[in-house]
Parts: structure tokens; C-alpha cells; sequence
């Protein structure tokens, strides 16, 4: 029997480094370090996140699939910027990237946008690598134009359907939406040939997450993802702070979930109620810290950074 | 026949795709993290032999193929089919070219090798990793060249052609890698 850890204890010891200069920075900054449950009654109804629940004294609690909602909450009580490193969970997720429990650095910056949040991760990641690195930032739309020559704003879902099966070997694209036609080309065609650390914002309103619409194009949520070689480390919005629009998208989410047959989650009341209390205008970013590691210590899979694997 | 969801996926599941038995060699999960996930496997056909790339949607379940991987005894080629025995329940089994496949090369009567039963037939045969056979014809030996590292082409008693290092006679038996089809040594008798 294999008891020893999938980590070398060299990673171990790396991981600790990184979260002791994590919360030096924060701290700082002026942060306050948080700490939200990892249980709660309501999760995430976001169609492509699956959560892992549980019963408990007779009643129904979720694993949650990131600390979004219980830091927003705290942020509409009043605490100021904050920053949590924790545990987050998302069902059927196993891969060379992916272990169902993953750890999560999430902070939120009020007064910030998704901009001046892209700035300042340059900044805690350059100081967590000890050198220099480089960054660059593109649009998606600009993304899939220089990498792809395609206009994601002007092509038909038949010619996006064909753009798939023409460059994924084996790939019977007639099924797809528009959006899982995006996902796949990002992941399988773009990301492989994406080099350092780079910025992706203005994502399609169809992909806005939790994010807020441009203030100067409508078309677009104010959201990025950070990669390194084509690895997706971070998640980032300008918060939508409005309680009705972030209602609508609950609704269409659970709308979503019922034409694939997938679970319905009920909306967390308590999140709308905090957003409608105020939520201060803000901008939050989750970064996976299995995969920071993996990226810092040039490292092929997430098993080599997890002490031991699910 | 069980169906397997894709998170069931991983190297060896067998699977039945366009109505042929496959078998996954590998398994590679893609999930953009607000966004779709996709398992993006490679699969032989284990009736073509051929491998092709396949992209599925997680989540989606395909059929099982009633494959199985037996050992068993090989007994004798009668022209047209080749006989193997289960060493445990003596039932017999009889493959054709096209399931045998260039593992005819490395097939000598009593070896054990592993046979793959699609539907209760076999459709493949995967001879051991080392055969030790013998050589039925080479060029003449020559004396004092062990050093040179010269190769001469040698037929062995199952057909297959090696090459060998030049100081082998006919009537000599060798160990062969039948996955690459080299020479590895002289088996003293």
C-alpha cells in the first residue's frame, strides 16, 4: 500500500511559502483574511459547475464550488476589501488539471474595476514568482480573430460548427451550442498554443458569469481569465452589484438546467438580499493555487502539487 | 451490455463506437472553467486495428463492448484458421488471418498469448513480449565478427525475419522482443 503523499515534500514546503508571501501581501494591501464555510445550503447555479451535496440533520448542504457567495455577503455587511484562501469542490471534475477539491486564493477589491484587478494580480504573482514575468492582455473576441481568423461576432453557429469538426479531430460538433463551440475551440485549439501569462477580458455576455456589462460595450461582461502556456489560473469580474440582473441570471441558469436534464438549484435568497442591501461597486478574482504551483515549480499535472490526491 | 458515462472513461475501458468494439488507450479531460468540459480520447478500433481521436461532451454515456482478454494456449494453424486452447477449461477457439493479424509471426505451438473475444470470438491476438524461437535460415556464420556489431537478416520457424548479429548458425534458438521485432540474445540450450 502507497501511503506516502502524491506531493514532494519539496512542494509541501513551496505551497507554505506561497501562502505565508500570499498573506503578506494582502495584508499589506490593507486585506482582511476571511474565512467562509465550506457548507452551505445554497451553491452555484451555473450550468457547467456541478456541486457535491449532502445531508445533514436532516438537511440539504452543498460543498461549495468557490467562496463567491459568502464573501459577497461579507463585503454587503461592510468588511472592506478581503482576501480567503480555502478549500472548493466541483463535482466529476478529475483530469490532469482538475481534482474535484481544489484550493482557491479569492479576493475582492471595492473600488476597483476588472482592470485595475488585472494589475494588481501582475503584481502578487510577479512577487510569488521572485522574477520578473511578463503579461499581456487581449480581448476573446480579439483572441479568436488573431488565433483562429475568426469574427465570433459575425459567424453562424453552422460555420462555428464546422470550424470545430475541421480542426478537433473526431469531433462531431453538430450538437453544440455556440458557447460549448467557444469553449471547445479556447481549450483544445487556442490554449495549446498560448505562451506566459495572459490576460483574456470582455468575455461574451453568454459567458458573463457574475460579471457586469461594459459600461462601454453592451455586447461584452467585464470579466477575465488569466493563463500561463495556455493554462487557466484565475477567474475574474467587476462584480455585478445589481440584485434584479443577477436574479434574471440565476433564473436563466436554473431555465438552462432543466433543458439538459441537470439538477435545479434553488437561487440563494440571501446572496439577492445582501446585493439588494448594496453591495459596494467592486471587483473579485478566484485564482487555483494547485495550478499556480503546478506553474511555479514547472510541474505537469495537478497530482504532483496535491498532497494527496481524491 | 452497461453503458459508461465518460467519467468512467480511462485507458483499457473497451466501448463500442459506430458499431465496432474499441478500446481506450487514453483519456484526456478539458473543462474551461466556467465552461463546457469535453473527454478528448484516443481509441483503437480493436477490429481495424486503426486509432483515431475522439472528442465526447462529459457527461455522455456510450455502450460497453463485450470484450475480454483471455489467456490462452496456442495449439495449430490448419491453413485457414488458427487454434488456441483455454488452458483452464481446454475450450477451443479458432481465429482467422484478419484476427491474428502479424502476431502469426511470433505464434509457436504450447506459447501462451492473450486473446481478445469480442461477442464470445476472438478479433485479436497479442503474442508475449519475449519468443524464444529457432533459426531455420541465415547466411553462413562468420567465425570472430562478434565484435563488429554487423547484423545478417535470419528467418526464424514462425516465418518472421530478424536481424541477427552475424556469428549465428542455423539451428540456433533466439529471444525476440515481438513488440519491436528485435534480436535480444542467444538462448543456450
Amino acid at each position: 500500500m502507497n501511503w506516502q503523499p502524491d506531493a514532494a515534500l519539496q512542494v509541501v514546503r513551496e505551497r507554505a511559502r506561497v501562502y505565508l508571501q500570499i498573506r503578506a501581501f494582502f495584508n499589506n494591501r490593507g486585506y482582511l483574511e476571511v474565512d467562509t464555510p465550506i457548507l452551505m445550503p445554497a451553491t452555484s447555479t451555473d450550468v457547467h459547475i456541478g456541486s457535491l451535496e449532502l445531508s445533514c440533520a436532516g438537511r440539504r448542504l452543498f460543498l461549495q464550488t468557490s467562496p463567491e457567495y459568502a464573501m459577497k455577503r461579507l463585503l454587503a455587511a461592510g468588511s472592506g476589501s478581503i482576501f480567503q484562501i480555502g478549500h472548493a469542490f466541483r463535482e466529476d471534475e478529475r483530469g490532469r488539471l482538475h481534482n474535484p477539491e481544489f484550493s482557491l486564493l479569492e479576493w475582492y477589491r471595492e473600488g476597483y474595476d476588472y482592470q485595475q484587478l488585472m494589475d494588481e494580480m501582475e503584481l502578487l504573482i510577479t512577487s510569488l514568482s521572485l522574477r520578473q514575468c511578463d503579461f499581456s492582455r487581449i480581448t476573446y473576441r480579439q483572441l479568436f480573430r488573431q488565433s483562429l481568423d475568426l469574427v465570433i461576432d459575425d459567424i453562424c453557429l453552422t460555420r462555428l460548427r464546422a470550424e470545430c469538426s475541421r480542426r478537433i479531430p473526431g469531433c462531431e460538433s453538430q450538437e453544440l451550442d455556440f458557447d460549448q463551440c467557444l469553449d471547445l475551440l479556447l481549450a483544445v485549439v487556442i490554449a495549446p498554443g498560448m505562451r506566459g501569462y495572459q490576460f483574456v477580458y470582455d468575455y461574451p455576455l453568454s459567458q458573463a458569469g457574475l460579471a457586469r456589462v461594459s459600461a462601454s460595450d453592451a455586447s461584452v461582461a467585464e470579466r477575465f481569465e488569466l493563463f500561463y502556456d495556455g493554462v487557466e489560473l484565475a477567474n475574474g469580474f467587476s462584480e455585478l452589484t445589481d440584485a434584479s440582473q443577477q436574479r434574471a441570471r440565476f433564473e436563466s441558469d436554473n431555465l438552462a438546467r432543466a433543458q439538459k436534464g441537470l439538477p435545479r438549484y434553488d437561487i440563494d435568497e440571501l446572496l439577492l438580499a445582501a446585493l439588494s442591501h448594496g453591495l459596494e461597486e467592486c471587483a473579485g478574482v478566484a485564482l487555483g493555487l494547485d495550478r499556480l504551483l503546478m506553474v511555479l515549480l514547472n510541474l505537469d499535472s495537478i497530482d504532483q502539487v496535491l498532497t494527496f490526491r481524491a | 451490455m452497461a453503458s459508461y458515462s465518460t467519467n468512467e472513461f480511462r485507458g483499457g475501458l473497451k466501448i463500442m463506437l459506430d458499431g465496432d468494439p474499441c478500446s481506450i488507450i487514453e483519456n484526456e479531460f478539458v473543462k474551461p472553467g466556467k465552461g463546457q468540459a469535453f473527454n478528448r480520447v484516443k481509441i483503437r478500433n480493436l477490429k481495424t486495428g486503426r486509432v483515431l481521436d475522439k472528442t465526447f461532451k462529459s457527461g455522455e454515456s456510450v455502450e460497453g463492448a463485450d470484450v475480454i482478454d483471455t489467456e490462452m494456449q496456442y495449439l495449430y494453424n490448419d491453413g485457414e484458421f488458427w487454434h488456441f486452447m483455454d488452458p483452464v477449461s481446454y475450450e477451443q477457439q479458432a481465429a482467422d488471418a484478419n484476427a491474428v493479424g502479424d502476431a502469426r509471426l511470433w505464434l509457436k505451438a504450447q506459447d501462451h498469448c492473450e486473446v481478445t473475444l469480442y461477442n464470445g470470438s476472438p478479433i485479436g491476438v497479442t503474442p508475449p513480449n519475449f519468443v524464444e524461437l529457432e533459426i531455420t535460415d541465415t547466411d553462413p556464420g562468420l567465425k570472430g565478427d562478434t565484435a563488429q556489431g554487423g547484423t545478417k537478416p535470419a528467418t526464424l520457424e514462425t516465418g518472421a525475419v530478424v536481424k541477427v548479429p552475424l556469428f549465428l548458425e542455423i539451428g540456433e534458438q533466439i529471444k525476440v522482443d515481438t513488440r519491436s521485432g528485435d534480436y535480444m540474445s542467444r538462448v543456450k540450450k
